[in-house]
């Protein structure tokens, strides 16, 4: 019973049922809708849940990039620019190379895209932690700027290059899972040790509980404000890499557009609080894939994808609703919420009246 | 409640004796003090005189009846979007739902319009639909404590995902629409050939705004609130100022001011209505907002100085239409290092403030 509770009350588990209600509404329109196929020509299996999986793998990247940001009570909003950026420089350097086949084309690719992100997010980094700038203002610039730099690298463009190592990240598979999938997770395994092994997620997770306290303890916050935002920009080019890599164009103004939503939503889902202070690496992954079924579901019921943002946005809504004090207290029965909210609550107000007016009856 | 009547039962005090005659220290020091917030301003409107000196000189035809009124009315939307944004950043709040809320308030009023709504009552539904978001962020935020950028990025998405079931190709309004009067020319100044200076009712419209908002912000009772709530919200609730009622009120006046922008916009380009309108308009006037001088922290600003910071955004985009070298995919980076000199400028003010 108390396992039951514990299941209950972890945020995750209830994006694990939004995947299975999702799932469950796509099978009611197409019973057929979880089967996975052999493709003939390629000999690869196909499906929508595969589908699934390789969309998720640059929502997951972006996700985990922001869960550590949000930990640290900061917010990354340039993550869907810096995307569009690692993709526009993969897609230049392997136009510029031009071969087909070369597989050092690709590292060299993949090793431009990340160090002009790790630049990037160097700058968001020395913006929040050094300068003091809000984050959320820091990143808001940042996420113009990187636009405009993915423009600049292609000229305007939306540039297509062929490289088939490069492709084969989106479209070939390992063990029958996309590779992008794959890579995604053993990203996710090994940050998620360095975090949990070692004593780096604590102090992350001290910076966003109270930066004072943290710093009296010991903890210097400037590297680790650094390493977030560095962290966060790269994962972000890495999606970027991720999601030109499936169609091998890179779109300046579509590539990671209005992604940023997507990672703050995820990592939401996934119980790590906007207010700083928790994180959980598992949640954000599997709200990262609850995204990737919404996107994928929006589209196979025939909703034109411009209305996603719609019902991403009346999740959000509920999450954020359900994350604040006042509900909780009013749906789980709780005495006083702790934190005293901004504004005389006006149930607040006339409780106290009621009781004493109890008191002299 | 009984706070509110106590704070309603005492009376403003304005004319005490001693803000009458301040000793003499005590004027120089606040007139340091005020001109130091004025100087993102000043610094502002030197930069504003500089690009027009610089684009007269460099290409011509800048100082001209023609280029300005055309330029002032094609920025007429950010205008009246920046005016709201400069009550919202004052109150320490951020609205990043304006440029969507445009969108859906272009395209549903325009579909009323088309389905034989009468075209007036359709244009003022589509300032109530921008309330109506507004509503929903303000009441998100003030009751159920969500951060303003999450509860309005939420809304952003919202209205902009709305916008897009409602259609995802350009609407257009019925020919004898009235909110095409909106976009009358009005010659003021009937200068020789085409350089006449001319508004429309659009820009006029604009202008109002910018005159209630300077009103509201610094004559009125509810302004000192919002100054109150962005400079020590706690502060405010203790001295019984009506800080949650103020605060949803703000971003409703938010959004119905993009309602608004909605229409003046919608008028401007012909009654054409698109899901896509709008995109990147919440940076815009965040951006002139933060030119123009007031703290993203909130607590100080000044709504003139927000329209000096959009005429800097419309002088920079003039000279580089003008220009033609200047590649336009520069465009987003030079607005970001705009705003983040301005940003960096705020915050050198501020830390010396506070040491």
């Amino acid at each position: 019973m108390s396992r039951v509770k514990t299941a209950l009350r972890t945020p995750w588990f209830w994006a694990i049922i939004g995947i299975a209600v999702l799932l469950l509404i796509n099978s009611i329109k197409n019973p057929a809708y979880l089967a996975l196929s052999v493709n003939p020509t390629t000999g690869l299996l196909t499906g929508n849940v595969l589908d699934i999986l390789r969309v998720s793998a640059p929502i997951i990247m972006i996700a985990l990039g922001m869960t550590f940001v949000i930990a640290t009570e900061g917010i990354d909003l340039s993550v869907g620019s810096m995307m569009a950026v690692g993709g526009a420089v993969a897609m230049q350097t392997l136009a510029t190379i031009d071969d087909p086949t070369s597989p050092s084309a690709m590292f060299a690719a993949i090793g431009l895209a990340l160090a002009l992100a790790i630049v990037l997010g160097a700058i968001n980094g020395l913006l929040v932690a050094v300068v003091g700038l809000q984050p959320f203002i820091s990143t808001l610039i940042m996420m113009l700027a990187a636009r405009g730099i993915a423009r600049v690298i292609t000229d305007g463009q939306n540039t297509n290059a062929t490289n088939e190592p490069f492709r084969q990240l989106s479209n070939g598979q390992i063990l029958g899972l996309p590779t992008s999938f794959v890579i995604a997770i053993a990203i996710v395994l090994i940050i998620a040790f360095f975090m949990r092994r070692t004593a780096l997620g604590l102090m992350i997770e001290s910076i966003g509980i109270n930066p004072h306290a943290s710093r009296l303890a010991g903890i210097r916050p400037r590297p680790i404000l650094f390493g977030v935002y560095i962290l966060s920009a790269a994962l972000a080019a890495v999606g970027g890499l991720f999601s030109v890599s499936e169609v091998m164009t890179v779109s300046v103004s579509g590539t990671g557009n209005l992604m940023e939503l997507d990672a703050i939503l995820a990592v939401v889902i996934g119980g790590t609080s906007l207010a700083g202070g928790k994180f959980s690496i598992l949640g954000s992954t599997i709200g990262a894939l609850l995204i990737a079924t919404l996107n994928k579901t929006v589209l196979f019921l025939g909703i034109p994808a411009a209305a996603t943002p719609a019902f991403k946005a009346l999740v959000i809504i509920a999450l954020v609703l359900l994350q604040s004090e006042r509900i909780r207290s009013f749906a789980f029965g709780r005495a006083k919420p702790k934190g005293t909210p901004p504004g005389p609550a006006k149930a607040d107000e006339s409780a106290p009246v009621t009781k004493e007016k109890e008191v002299v009856a | 409640m009984s706070a509110r009547t106590l704070a309603e039962s005492v009376p403003p005090v304005t004319d005490l004796p001693e803000s009458k005659q301040p000793r003499q220290t005590n004027r120089f020091s606040g007139l340091w003090e005020r001109s130091q917030t004025l100087i993102p301003t000043l610094a502002a409107l030197v930069l504003l005189f500089g690009m027009l000196i610089y684009a007269e000189i460099a290409y011509g035809r800048v100082f001209h009846a023609g280029t300005m009124s055309s330029l002032l009315v094609s920025f007429a939307p950010t205008i009246i979007l920046a005016v709201g944004m400069t009550i919202v950043i004052v109150s320490a709040g951020i609205d990043l739902s304006v440029g969507a809320v445009v969108a859906f308030s272009s395209v549903a009023g325009v579909m009323l319009m088309n389905i034989g709504v009468n075209g007036w009552i359709s244009m003022l539904l589509m300032i109530v639909f921008g309330a109506i978001f507004g509503l929903i962020s303000g009441v998100m935020i003030q009751y159920f404590n969500v951060q303003p950028f999450i509860a309005t990025l939420a809304m952003m998405f919202l209205a902009r995902g709305l916008a897009s079931i409602l259609s995802t190709t350009p609407v257009i309004a019925p020919e004898d629409s009235p909110i095409l009067l909106l976009a009358t020319d009005w010659k003021i100044i009937d200068g020789p050939k085409v350089n006449d200076f001319t508004i429309t009712p659009g820009l006029l419209i604009a202008l109002l705004v910018v005159l209630g908002g300077m009103f509201f912000m610094h004559r009125s009772r509810s302004g000192r609130t919002v100054y109150a709530i962005g400079g020590n919200e706690g502060s405010a609730q203790l001295m019984g100022l009506p800080v949650a009622r103020t605060r949803v009120w703000i971003y409703v006046v938010s959004g119905a001011l993009a309602g608004l922008a909605a229409v003046v916009y919608t008028a401007e380009v012909g009654g054409k209505a698109q899901n896509v309108t709008g995109i990147g308009w919440e940076l815009d006037a965040i951006a002139a907002v933060v030119i123009g001088g007031t703290l993203l922290t909130g607590g100080y600003g000044y709504v003139l100085g927000s329209i000096v910071g959009v005429f800097v955004l419309a002088a920079l985009r003039l000279i580089i239409t003008k220009d033609g070298t200047i590649n336009p995919e520069y465009l987003t980076i030079i607005t970001g290092a705009v705003l983040l000199v301005f940003v960096l400028l705020q915050r050198a003010l501020t830390r010396r403030r506070a040491s």
